[in-house]
């Protein structure tokens, strides 16, 4: 059955890949390569927000609307046209035993007008209501809690463009709510209320979408392997996911900013079920037990890009580089010792995020993280990290500034671990320890970033100033 | 701490190859009502190393498990079971402790509930 949905017009590279996930999650049957059907209305870009999607039954349609953050509703279609004759032609050649068993004369209903791209008063609203007074309604209106709800949805086309290429023609759909998005998430969960924040806390709407690509539900164990504030678990925990994080830093997991400002504390103020564990672990070294593997059935993250926040890995900088042999910690300083750490480029970083998911993921379980992009003008083909054991299944960009943007990158594992993975990514955590300078240079985003556009800025006199190199926050660029 | 995460922990220090169940010291123990999901714990069943569970348990005084893994059979029928092995894994927290390597008796301290598993500069 064809559905007519409705996005909320933000976001839209996230738009599709989140309704394909739910449909997955809520029971649409998807054959092993294939995704779902789409189509466009006549005459309608990419980025309209309106699409229709095949599904099987209204049930998951009904579903997919509630639990998605993008999808503004789903409507079953009636009749649509470029103007109210065409919409009339079209409602009326509907089928009758589709329309019928809504408008009898037990039910209530209601008729909102809605309007893309200017408002329209309320006597104009009236007089569309008016206008269709060729389908049969039988039964009451019910203007706040009806049966069935209709909306006559206008798309009008705006004159200004700003320059850019009309997304939509004028165009009116006709058709009966099937499923609605649950408004009140969104206010309740924003960061701006959250107890414990850190600079890397994930918004809630970005966290709610990733739980949704990774199908977080109840009975699932999702875990964060850099947790930090716990913001990304605390939307698979409102979606009924038993959750699990860790991470480098003991402050931000154990300590917070006090007894009632930490990462539990997150969790209490939604009246959330706590995480099953917190660890402080390293991802480069992790203490899992052997034999352990897929226990997990989602990991979602967003692991550091070095350029607000960056990655650590045991080591301690000079360690490292090879200036200072590993030293030894004297007995009586043994239990208080805070161990160093030292910088952990994004390439290994995800790699080890790769070879963890490969190993701890149930089969068909899904990895869904952020990945770092500069935004060159020359627009080459970009190389997105990958695995033997993973399919990609959903790409979607956010910009972030000119110079960057991330994309949310979703991957399913279709390959058991094996010992030849097993062996290769061993051999690659050793080339990461005795290259590790030249690692460190390769894929740093920070120095793009943050680069001064004008080099003139920089003073070439190397007795001016003791360090001639730019740099920005400390961190050469 | 809860025993769910204590038996997937190893201690993963250069050289060892013994690390893995750690032995717990139990410092301060509290139970926690924790919400009973069967679909959760009947998954989580087939991942546990059952010696290291019921050894963990005694540690921290619950000593209700039965010695040997049973079947799966009895997952599906026996609720009161189920019931023992979810307070087991999710209900008793060590909030105060550490854990201790087998083979070189490192400690890996618990403190407010979460493992410190960081090695030393040396233990890399």
């Amino acid at each position: 059955m064809w559905f007519l949905c409705v996005f909320y017009h933000r976001l839209l590279d996230f738009r599709k890949p989140e309704v394909e996930a739910l449909a997955e999650l809520f029971g649409e049957e998807i054959a092993e390569n294939e995704s779902l059907q789409w189509r466009l209305p006549e005459h309608h870009h990419n980025d309209t927000p309106f699409h229709f999607v095949q599904l099987s039954s209204e049930e998951i349609a009904r579903n997919i609307a509630k639990r998605s953050i993008l999808v503004k509703g789903m409507y079953e279609l009636w009749g649509e046209g470029t103007c109210y004759e065409e919409l009339k032609d079209s409602i009326l050649s509907y089928p009758d035993s589709r329309k019928l068993p809504f408008l009898t004369s037990d039910s209530t209903f209601r008729i909102s007008v809605e309007t893309f791209g200017r408002g329209l008063t309320f006597e104009e609203q009236k007089d569309r209501i008016q206008s269709l007074t060729y389908i049969p309604f039988e039964g009451r209106v019910n203007l706040k809690n009806p049966d069935h709800n209709f909306f006559l949805m206008e798309m009008i086309e705006s004159e200004e463009n700003n320059g850019l290429q009309p997304i939509l023609q004028r165009r009116i759909f006709f058709g009966r709510e099937v499923g609605f998005a649950d408004r009140k998430l969104l206010p309740t969960f924003q960061l701006k209320s959250r107890t414990y924040l850190g600079p890397t806390a994930m918004d809630a709407e970005m966290a709610f979408l990733m739980a949704n690509q990774a199908k977080a539900t109840s009975g699932k164990l999702v875990y964060d392997p850099f947790v930090g504030t716990g913001s990304i678990l605390v939307s698979a925990a409102q979606f009924g996911a038993m959750t699990m994080g860790a991470d480098i830093d003991i402050r931000v997991v154990r300590d917070g900013r006090g007894p009632d400002c930490n990462v539990w504390s997150n969790f209490k103020q939604y009246g959330l079920p706590m995480p099953v564990a917190l660890l402080r672990m390293d991802n480069n070294l992790p203490p899992w037990r052997s034999g352990l593997k897929e226990i997990f059935d989602a990991i979602i993250c967003d692991p550091p890009y070095g350029v607000r926040a960056g990655g650590r890995k045991s080591g301690g900088r000079k360690i490292l580089r090879g200036t200072v042999d590993p030293y030894t910690v004297p007995d009586d300083k043994r239990t208080d010792h805070i161990p160093s750490t030292g910088a952990y480029s994004l390439v290994e970083c995800v790699h080890d995020l790769l070879h963890l998911a490969a190993r701890m993921l149930v089969m068909k379980g899904r990895l869904v993280f952020f990945f770092p992009v500069l935004r060159d003008e020359t627009g080459g083909e970009v190389k997105f990290p990958e695995h033997p054991c993973f399919k990609l299944v959903a790409v979607s960009e956010q910009i972030l500034s000119s110079r960057y943007s991330r994309v949310l990158l979703t991957m399913v594992k279709v390959e058991p671990y094996s010992e030849e993975i097993k062996e290769a990514a061993r051999l690659m955590h050793l080339e990461f320890r005795e290259n590790h300078l030249k690692w460190l240079e390769d894929g740093n985003i920070h120095s793009s970033v943050f680069k001064p556009i004008d080099s003139s800025q920089i003073h070439t006199d190397p007795k001016a100033f003791k360090d001639p190199k730019p740099k920005y926050r400390g961190k050469y660029v | 701490m809860r025993l769910i995460t204590h038996n997937m922990l190893s201690c993963n220090i250069k050289g060892v190859t013994n690390g893995f169940p750690l032995r717990i010291e139990a410092g301060n123990v509290i139970k926690k009502e924790v919400d009973f999901n069967p679909d959760f714990i009947r998954h989580m069943f087939a991942k546990l190393e059952w010696k290291a569970l019921v050894e963990g348990a005694r540690s921290m005084g619950y000593a209700e498990l039965p010695e040997d893994s049973p079947d799966a059979a009895v997952l599906e029928s026996d609720e009161s079971f189920l019931k023992k092995l979810h307070h087991a894994l999710l209900e008793l927290h060590l909030e105060e402790g550490a854990l201790v390597c087998p083979e070189t008796g490192r400690k890996f301290p618990v403190n407010k509930g979460i493992p410190n598993m960081l090695l030393h500069e040396d233990e890399v």
